[in-house]
């Protein structure tokens, strides 16, 4: 391994220590050292929000604690569900009294762990409300919604939920607009390597050298074909060609549009698979109103990429330009 | 010979312990093959660190399996964590305030675990999971009580049905949790919780034999 770490079963407390130390303007440890939080959390008066998952996918989740954004984090091991003890702790961190939105990805492990640790703030009297992201379209077909993984569509969700909890909107309103996120977006993901957990030493899945895997998941779940590695604009059609039907999405449309890397494609390269998911979306009528490109949800050194689009009415559209200040997301009002 | 003292805890849990510590490898390498192989690993660490909680002191059946189940839930997250925590957790207040437990408290015991884990993760027998394991367990141990079979006998039917039901899951396709995503492809492997349900059972199940009076 080409890793710049010290212990490998480490590396998440390791990273935790830097991350507070390089952001100090945002962020605050808790008692509990897998639980990070917003350095003014629980905000006075405001909807608590709450995420967390598993390690590896920088800069989620913790990157998103901030102002405007997620108010703290529970932090699994690398690619692994935080403890329900976490969770539990996160939701008393973000807690001022008016109860906490957690929003997170729909994987096995934080299902049952949030479920967990929702039933034990019950017992504290902290109100806890889900949204669950599944916006990965490879993951299962549209009658099976229920079982579609949350991938990068999660930061747009998390952009809506705090948004909206920042205007002093209640719990039920900070869910509704979160879910309403979620539903209107679909995501798909690109590999074109495999990735290493350092404490495991060696990739668990493979992807041959010259060829590529569409709908990958970012921990390498199987995507739905491997074909020989394409142009960045066969790519790119074949990405949208995913993700349009399936809402669907149509002429007429705005959207904001989300390329990520997945850890280790050139931020270059994204720009140039963005190009022509651009002339795609316009060519169909369907209007970018406001785009993100970067490594916004990655999976450790995963070379690949996905593709997020959401659909906007004007609630979503006023939630997503508010200014919003965090490690993975800043941006200013009027921008 | 019908009988398991309370205050063989610290025994019976230390033989637990044992068997995920030495198999910590083996269940890795049965997790690399349809998931993240971090199941050992996550697995040993937990019951490694429940094992430096428990100290030299003695303990209780039910403290010591209410203290793994707490130590799982706490430290080791992912999906084994919640479901190993619950299990040992809800085994453990079964037996509470027990001076020694009976053959038909220790049926309690599995009913209580399988109750609670089926509640928290939703699967079925079939989907590849740790319940292939402890499904046909508790149903062989009832079988056995019902025939009037001695304890140590009825633990010794309940491992085999186990180490079946463990074995039953390498023709499956797993239909929840991360292999889930591999669909015909996780056929022809072990599941790695299932794997795992079988050692603790039968570790469970032999430190109990030995010490019964």
């Amino acid at each position: 391994m080409q890793r710049i770490i010290n212990d490998p079963t480490l590396v998440v407390e390791d990273m935790l220590k830097g991350f507070v130390k390089g952001h100090p303007d945002l962020i605050a440890p808790t008692d509990d050292p897998r639980v990070l939080k917003y350095k003014h959390a629980p905000v006075t008066g405001k909807v608590g929000i709450v995420t967390g998952g598993g390690s590896g996918h920088k800069p989620a989740f913790v990157g998103y604690i901030g102002r405007n954004m997620v108010d703290a984090v529970a932090v699994g091991e690398i690619f692994s569900s935080p403890s329900a003890q976490a969770f539990y702790n996160a939701f008393k961190a973000a807690d001022s009294g008016n109860g906490v939105a957690c929003l997170y990805g729909n994987y096995a492990g934080d299902n049952m762990n949030v479920k967990l640790a929702r039933k034990m703030a019950e017992k504290d009297g902290i109100r806890v409300e889900t949204v669950v992201a599944n916006d990965d379209v490879p993951s299962a077909p549209s009658s099976e919604r229920n079982k579609r993984r949350g991938v990068a569509g999660e930061v747009l969700m998390w952009k809506v939920g705090g948004a909206k909890a920042a205007t002093g909107a209640s719990l039920d309103e900070v869910i509704s607009a979160a879910q309403k996120a979620i539903d209107n977006t679909r995501s798909v993901g690109v590999g074109l390597t495999p990735c290493t957990i350092p404490a495991v030493g060696k990739p668990n899945f493979t992807i041959e050298p010259g060829k590529m895997e569409m709908g990958i998941g970012h921990h390498g779940e199987p995507g739905v074909q491997v074909t020989d590695l394409k142009s960045a604009n066969e790519i790119a059609e074949a990405m949208v060609s995913l993700i349009l039907p399936d809402l669907p999405f149509e002429s007429g449309d705005e959207t904001v549009v989300l390329v990520s890397g997945l850890g280790a494609t050139p931020v270059m390269e994204l720009y140039i698979l963005f190009n022509r998911v651009a002339e795609l979306l316009d060519a169909k009528g369907i209007s970018i109103y406001r785009p993100y490109v970067g490594n916004y949800f990655t999976s450790l050194e995963m070379m690949g990429a996905t593709v997020t689009v959401m659909r906007l009415d004007d609630e979503l559209k006023t939630l997503i330009d508010m200014e919003a200040d965090s490690m993975g997301l800043t941006q200013f009002a009027g921008s | 010979m019908d009988t398991l003292s309370a205050n063989t805890g610290r025994q019976i849990l230390l033989a637990v312990v044992s068997a995920i510590q030495e198999n910590a490898a083996y269940l890795s390498e049965l997790d690399g093959a349809t998931g993240d192989g971090d199941h050992g690993v996550n697995m040993n660490k937990g019951f490694t660190s429940f094992r430096n909680k428990l100290g030299d002191a003695p303990v209780t059946v039910s403290d010591g399996l209410s203290t793994l189940g707490s130590t799982l839930l706490t430290e080791i997250g992912g999906a084994m964590g919640p479901l190993y925590g619950t299990l040992f957790m809800a085994m453990g207040s079964a037996c509470e305030n027990e001076s020694s437990i009976t053959r038909e408290i220790f049926a309690d015991m599995l009913t209580n675990a399988l109750n609670e884990v089926q509640d928290l993760g939703g699967a079925a027998v079939g989907d590849k999971t740790l319940l292939d394991t402890l499904v046909p367990a508790l149903e062989a141990y009832k079988a056995a009580l019902a025939n009037d079979l001695s304890f140590a006998d009825a633990l010794r039917q309940m491992t085999a049905a186990a180490e079946a039901g463990k074995e039953s899951t390498r023709e499956m396709v797993a239909k929840l949790g991360r292999a889930s995503r591999l669909g015909e492809r996780s056929r022809g492997h072990l599941d790695a919780g299932a794997t795992s349900c079988y050692l603790i059972l039968n570790a469970l199940a032999t430190a109990m034999i030995a010490e019964l009076s």
